[in-house]
């Protein structure tokens, strides 16, 4: 049984297709067809599969695998529509399959919203070849040259004699066929796109509004139990004993035991698993749980604590990361300075769906249902942490119920495997909200003490940085997700830079959160030089478009990453003016704010609309986005993520904030780790500049620029520059 | 462990569990209606939502023993015929990305239409306030909760 990959989602109920054209296409599914396991499938010569991404039955019934973990991002849908696009068949008429963890499709992740870049190509190819081989099948079924023959929605078509074939009744021809050398398949022309660029809806869509069994923790098994984990509170604590005996007495449970661990941080971390009859059976249990932890790591790690050595070290002189140009000498002889002490504090990715992992260990090996965002390094980590050869370990990708960067992280696999490896059955291991709060690689805080110059024509001069960040059990180098390029803007745009850094050792485990770096630098940056633009008497846009300066391409130092197009740029934010209204007069207590930031290759503008009350309360009006990541593979998908990177934002910006006290973390569900409520998300205007640049990914570039575009405008708003987040901290009362 | 009657999404089911068992728990381990999602187990992020008695409700919240004898359905259970004009709506608007908030999100949605079935947007903003959606598909579930409302009003005058 193999709940993963079953097609749940497809049979038994009727399927909400292509939102192409307006139309809302119902076809229902071919319960037999679809019901067989794809396995029993694959080896029958009837079958058309040209390459792992395609099969297509004598019945007609095409299906498309879907390669990377979907975790809300939408590649479940927009990956398959590639392929689709260059095989020319009606994409609401096609099945999608997920697919597991296998050697044949090329990298399998989602993370550094690379899912569109990386296989963009590849996927195209896939199309174009099956395609190329449908038309041989037709020419050779015909006795015609393929030259004479199209294809349309499925079917290949010889104009001249009005003849055509559906890809079903080609498959079996197509299958005999040798497979050609994909570089060598015509790839469409753009102008020739039916579904890139569409609205197509998310393809589990029926499943999830009918509560469909889908995500990982929805995974069902065959004499299945039930586990929860409970690991130290302080970082890197170990077990010293746990009332086991008495747990184990308790209702429900099957067995307790203490699982000694690594010392990796990432990896298998030392607590006490509970197994029982039922998730809850086995969450009561885990609160009548009584461990004696070591905690001798705890001393002297709070925010408070974190904050103090922050301070002090701002005031000293940090490792010097850039220096162009003379700054002293630009502070010397500036018109106006501006000094700044920004902040942003750590955050929790809080995934709705927490963290969790169903496995199962036999034959020599172990068989997961998992929503990692890397798989591929997930059985890696498997493997060696219990020496299992990687063959012996099957993984099956299920939906995860979001995943922002915490499932780029496999410690629930190996959690889930060592209680498997003791116990003879499935077994679903279920985090709690509280455990999820707890224990993730958070982002990491960041401070910044600013300098910043412009001179007598108004231009920004000079930029002084010292940013205080953290080491993970080090003062050396920083801790995953808490360094910083020197390359980071206004570096290589003004030319007297200078980037000093300086590190707080830490116990917390950090990690990358959606945009990981930009998420919180470009707060600081685009609020900076917010300020810089005010300072001296300057429209913040036009500051802004100078700063960029003449349309080129911006090499990095060194070679090393991508270049910065700053003709992309400067377009998104004028785009993002213009739709804004950027200029017009607003009513008192109400402002815009801009803010623009490249990350992961997407180009993106923001503009922000609040109002802020007397009293200090603060509403979000409308916000503007524009974004330049090229052509736009699936238009409705994109604009969810641009929309939910707005949301996201403004959650992470007004409310969220996690702090530690005594090495653990303070905060435990979502009463003090809110999330943005359906009355406080602003109206949200989302446009795309399609260049012909290759397409980039979208799962995170819409995101940095969220907290400055707010901030920016309740300065304008009320004149409360907001240096500190979130702002919910910050006393925006005026009068 | 006790025995416990319940009626869910119509059909009436005997369950064993301990009496403080949330209710969420007896739906998605004992009897396989996985829909119902459990985000916080708090009562404060709204996966939960199903339907007591018509009214919206907290299955995380709800001891199996205070559920004997009320009417609960489920997602599972909305709409058994096909998809009930929510559910279109959803599709129609794409609102889900990750989708793992939605169900309670529609179920929420579903109790505000039967109560009014034309909503302010204010009225649906304070029925919705405890339903967390962590992607941030808000501005989707306000546009399908009005399409939804819209058509149901379209097929109470036809």
């Amino acid at each position: 049984m193999n709940p993963a990959s079953t097609p749940l989602t497809r049979r038994d109920f009727i399927r909400v297709g292509s939102l192409a054209g307006g139309g809302f296409v119902l076809s229902l599914a071919l319960p037999g067809a679809l019901g067989q396991p794809a396995g029993a499938l694959d080896d029958t010569a009837r079958i058309f599969t040209p390459s792992p991404f395609i099969k297509i039955t004598p019945e007609g019934i095409i299906t498309i695998l879907a390669k990377n973990p979907e975790t809300g991002q939408g590649v479940k849908t927009s990956l398959p529509m590639i392929v689709a696009e260059e095989l020319d068949a009606d994409f609401s008429t096609i099945v999608i399959e997920q697919a597991g963890l296998r050697d044949d499709v090329g990298a399998q992740f989602a993370g550094g919203s690379r899912s569109t870049p990386d296989n963009y190509l590849l996927l195209r190819r896939a199309g174009a070849t099956a395609r190329a081989m449908l038309i041989a099948a037709a020419a050779q079924t015909w006795n015609v040259r393929t030259g004479e023959l199209t294809t349309e929605n499925g079917r290949v078509i010889h104009t001249a004699s009005g003849r055509s074939l559906s890809y079903g009744e080609l498959a079996t021809t197509a299958a005999t066929l040798p497979i050609p050398d994909e570089r060598n398949v015509r790839l469409k022309d753009e102008s020739e796109f039916r579904v890139l660029g569409s609205r197509v809806g998310g393809v589990d869509n029926p499943a999830i509004v009918t509560g469909a069994a889908l995500f990982g923790i929805d995974q069902r098994l065959p004499g299945m139990v039930y586990a929860a984990y409970e690991k130290c509170p302080v970082f890197g604590g170990r077990v010293i004993r746990a009332n086991l005996e008495e747990i184990k007495a308790l209702p429900g449970v099957l067995d307790a035991f203490i699982i000694e661990g690594t010392t990796d941080i990432t990896g298998l971390l030392p607590g006490v698993a509970i197994v029982a009859d039922s998730t809850w059976s086995a969450f009561s249990a885990k609160a009548k749980l009584r461990v004696e932890w070591d905690e001798r790591a705890a001393a002297g790690h709070s925010s408070a604590a974190y904050a103090a050595q922050a301070a002090d070290l701002a005031r000293g002189r940090g490792a010097q990361l850039r220096h162009d140009g003379d700054v002293d000498a630009a502070f010397a002889s500036a018109a106006k300075t501006v000094e700044a002490d920004y902040f942003y504090p750590f955050l929790n990715h809080a995934t709705l769906e927490p963290q969790g992992c169903t496995a199962w260990a036999k034959d020599g090996g172990i068989e997961f249902w998992t929503t990692s965002q890397t798989p591929g390094p997930g059985r890696d980590l498997v493997a060696n942490t219990f020496n299992l050869p990687k063959e012996k370990l099957k993984l099956n990708l299920v939906r995860a119920g979001g995943g922002f960067g915490r499932r780029l992280r496999n410690d629930y696999m190996v959690e889930v495997a060592a209680i498997a490896l003791r116990v003879n059955a499935p077994v679903k291991l279920t985090w709690t909200r509280e455990d999820d709060m707890r224990h993730c690689f958070f982002r990491p805080a960041g401070f910044h003490h600013l300098r910043g110059a412009v001179d007598a024509s108004g231009r920004l001069s000079a930029w002084h940085n010292h940013f205080v960040t953290f080491g993970y059990h080090s003062t050396q180098s920083p801790a995953p997700s808490a360094g910083m390029s020197p390359d980071e803007l206004p570096a290589r745009f003004i030319p007297n830079y200078r980037l000093e850094q300086s590190l707080i050792s830490t116990i917390v485990p950090t990690g990358p959160l959606r945009a990981p770096g930009s998420n919180g630098l470009a707060f600081v940056m685009q609020g900076f030089i917010d300020e810089l633009a005010h300072a001296a008497g300057r429209d913040p846009v036009e500051f802004r478009l100078e700063l960029l300066g003449e349309d080129r391409l911006v090499p990095p130092t060194g070679g090393r990453g991508v270049p910065y197009d700053t003709g992309r740029m400067k377009g998104v934010i004028r785009l993002a003016a213009e739709k804004s209204g950027w200029g017009q007069p607003l009513p008192k207590g109400e402002g815009r704010g801009v803010a623009f930031h490249f990350s992961h290759q997407g180009y993106v503008a923001m503009v922000a609309r609040v109002a802020v009350s007397p009293a200090g309360v603060l509403q979000v009006k409308h916000v503007t986005v524009a974004t330049d990541v090229g052509p736009i593979i699936n238009l409705s998908g994109a604009e969810n993520q641009i929309q939910g990177s707005v949301i996201d934002g403004l959650s992470m910006a007004w409310f969220q904030e996690i702090t530690y006290e005594r090495g653990r973390t303070v905060q435990s569900n979502f009463h003090d780790y809110p999330l943005l409520r359906l009355g406080d998300a602003p109206e949200i205007g989302v446009h795309f500049l399609q260049s012909d640049n290759p397409p980039t990914g979208l799962g995170e570039p819409g995101y940095p620029v969220v907290p400055p575009a707010i901030c920016n405008a309740i300065f304008a708003a009320c004149g409360k520059r907001i240096r500190s987040l979130p702002i919910t901290k910050n006393d925006l009362r005026w009068s | 462990m006790a025995a416990y009657q319940l009626v869910v999404n119509g059909v009436a089911r005997t369950v064993e569990a301990q009496p403080d068992t949330p209710l969420l728990w007896i739906l998605r381990d004992t009897l396989n209606l996985p829909g119902t999602k459990y985000g916080c187990g708090r009562g404060l992020c709204g996966s939960c939502t199903i339907h007591f008695n018509g009214a919206p409700l907290r299955s995380c919240m709800l001891p199996v023993a205070a559920a004997e004898g009320a009417a609960i359905t489920t997602i599972e259970g909305l709409s058994p015929g096909g998809l009930n004009p929510l559910q279109e709506a959803w599709c129609e608007h794409d609102v889900p990305q990750c989708g793992y908030c939605q169900a309670g999100q529609i179920m929420t949605a579903a109790a505000l239409l039967r109560d009014r079935p034309d909503p302010t947007d204010a009225e649906i903003d304070e029925a919705l306030a405890g339903n967390l959606c962590r992607c941030g598909t808000h501005v989707r579930i306000r546009a399908a909760v009005k399409a939804a409302a819209l058509r149901l009003q379209q097929e109470a005058s036809a």
